[in-house]
């Protein structure tokens, strides 16, 4: 009957309706850090630069690569990325 | 149009086929409306307008197919529904319907009687409105991922609250929506009746239970419970909702074989609302407010009925002051089921003694303080006591007796272990103290099937947790 699905809101609406995006960490201080090549071209050469700078502010990285940039990461990846880092960051380039 | 004659009608309906000549007849005497339930070609010839969308037949309050209905001046002046030569006469003012049809068929239901479709219609075109937010959601999404990713789950599936199934738990009650239950800590938010609702639904409930979820709710805000302390302490211990009176055995709850385990729908889902209603009303979570070391499976829902007819002992809601025909929700503080497994004693003396050694060791066998528990006596065990004449006073004064423990045993060290009351918390040295404070251990009867087997759930008896019970309201 309806095209759009509605739900009624179960709790005391003290968040906004809109999920917030999760806070970004106040500092990258002893963050492990993963930098995900999502296998878009070019995006290495961003990632390879930001691996620099991080490297330079004595972080550890890791780098990791989706098989292909048009499907979701694989299960086993983020399950990797998700025990191995604190942080990740991906990289969109054309 | 002074007067004119509206007909609701459906194909899947003989009756509706069987009048079909009929309504040909008033089609060519006087103004006639055909509003069609299900298929917009019928009938055939009389060119009848399309009410698949069920607003006509909603706003004409349609029950029953065939209705016929005469309006004059748009002012709705007789009805009638099903075949009956003589009544469609009299609403039509034409004689002589239908000579070859026999004087009177019944009806089929109408389409908006059907489950689920007058809550939709009632929101579609009967301007229900509600306080709490709408969320709007594409079509694709998968909305039990929706309920999980806004993080209204327990862990478990819940049933997503759309407006039409929040409608419907709100019939369940008499109460206005806008009621307030109470404030819920930790947040102190108010909790209306259609917070309640939702939350109802998301748990799994039928419309039937929500009065119970509303004195479940209620009791716990009663301050003697200590909603608080229990949602914040690092214990075991979560509420335990058990039910008496009347309204267990119409909602069908289960008392008897496996009264504490999993399978009925009642227990299952009352007690996981009011878990519910913590969480996303009072926004108490595990690991935030919720400090809980271990926790207990019963978090998720723990929740029976007191097996009443099977009992020759009066029910806990009447020791309580309760009437025998009222319904009641007790609240209490559980940590889990401790099993109690004697299939040897005969005679209640015996079987006080098992059910004493076991208490005993309730949180700790050195344990004095803010110890409390509920005994579960299942049948074969009530029958020993029944065939003695033991009132359930009598036992409680027997345990009382039995669970007097010498201080010697409690003080620190002794038995080789550290753990232990210190010797100032003991008034005499040499005396006893109770393993239970008055009133902290409560017996009740529950469980079913053959098994020499009872049970306690303890829990938290400190002066600030009390078991509390409230009367169930429609």
């Amino acid at each position: 009957m309806s095209e759009t699905h509605i739900l009624l809101d179960p709790t005391s609406e003290l968040s906004p309706i809109e999920r917030p995006r999760r806070a970004r960490p106040a500092s990258l201080d002893g963050m492990r850090v993963g930098l995900l090549d999502i296998s878009k071209r070019r995006g290495d050469v961003f990632l390879d630069r930001l691996e620099e700078r991080l490297i330079e502010r004595g972080l550890t990285v890791r780098r990791y690569r989706k098989p292909r940039f048009s499907i979701l990461a694989p299960t086993e990846l983020k399950q990797q990325i998700r025990k191995e880092c604190d942080l990740v960051i991906e990289a969109l380039a054309d | 149009m002074a007067s004119r004659l509206v007909a609701v009608v459906k194909r899947d309906c003989p009756t509706c086929n069987l009048v079909v000549p009929v309504l040909r007849q008033l089609a060519g005497a006087q103004p006639l409306t055909i509003y069609t339930q299900d298929d917009p070609s019928f009938p055939d010839g009389v060119a009848p307008a399309d009410d698949t969308s069920l607003e006509q037949s909603y706003r004409l309050e349609i029950e029953i197919v065939p209705t016929l209905i005469r309006f004059e001046h748009d002012r709705e002046t007789a009805r009638t529904f099903g075949w009956d030569r003589r009544e469609w006469e009299r609403v039509s003012g034409v004689s002589s319907l239908g000579p070859a049809l026999p004087d009177q068929r019944p009806g089929c239901g109408s389409k908006t009687e059907e489950p689920g479709i007058a809550e939709r219609l009632a929101i579609r075109f009967g301007g229900v409105t509600f306080q709490s937010r709408e969320i709007p959601l594409d079509d694709e999404v998968d909305l039990i991922e929706t309920c999980y990713e806004r993080g209204w789950t327990d862990g478990l599936p819940v049933v997503p609250p759309t407006r039409e199934r929040v409608l419907a738990m709100l019939n369940g009650t008499t109460r206005a929506p806008q009621d307030v239950v109470g404030t819920i800590p930790p947040d102190y938010a108010d909790c209306t009746v259609e917070k309640a609702a939702i939350n109802a639904v998301l748990a799994g409930c039928k419309p039937e239970y929500f009065p119970v979820v509303i004195a479940a709710i209620e009791a716990a805000l009663v301050p003697d419970f200590g909603l608080h302390g229990v949602l914040c302490t690092t214990n075991f211990i979560g509420p335990v909702v058990m039910v008496n009176g009347p309204i267990a055995r119409a909602i069908g709850m289960n008392a008897r074989v496996n009264a504490l385990g999993q399978g009925n729908r009642a227990n299952a889902t009352i007690g996981r609302a009011l878990q519910l209603v913590v969480r996303n009303v009072g926004g108490g979570r595990p690991g935030e407010i919720d400090r809980a070391t271990l926790g207990n499976p019963g978090k998720y829902t723990f929740c029976f009925a007191e097996d009443e007819d099977g009992s020759n002992w009066e029910s806990y809601a009447v020791e309580k002051g309760f009437s025998k025909d009222a319904s009641t929700v007790t609240l209490f503080v559980g940590d889990g089921v401790a099993p109690i497994v004697d299939e040897i004693s005969r005679t209640p003396e015996s079987l006080a003694r098992t059910y004493a050694a076991c208490l005993r060791a309730a949180h700790h066998p050195k344990k004095v303080i803010d110890v409390a528990a509920f005994l579960v006596v299942t049948p074969e065990h009530a029958r020993v006591f029944d065939q003695a004449g033991w009132t359930k006073q009598r036992l409680k004064s027997e345990l009382e007796q039995l669970l007097q423990i010498p201080v010697s045993e409690l003080v620190r060290g002794a038995n080789g272990i550290d753990a232990g009351i210190l010797p100032h918390e003991a008034a005499n040295p040499t005396g006893t103290i109770p393993k239970f404070r008055t009133g902290s251990l409560n017996i009740v009867r529950a469980g079913g099937g053959a098994g020499k087997f009872s049970a306690y759930i303890s829990g938290l008896g400190s002066i600030t947790i009390n078991p509390v019970t409230r009367e169930v309201r429609a």
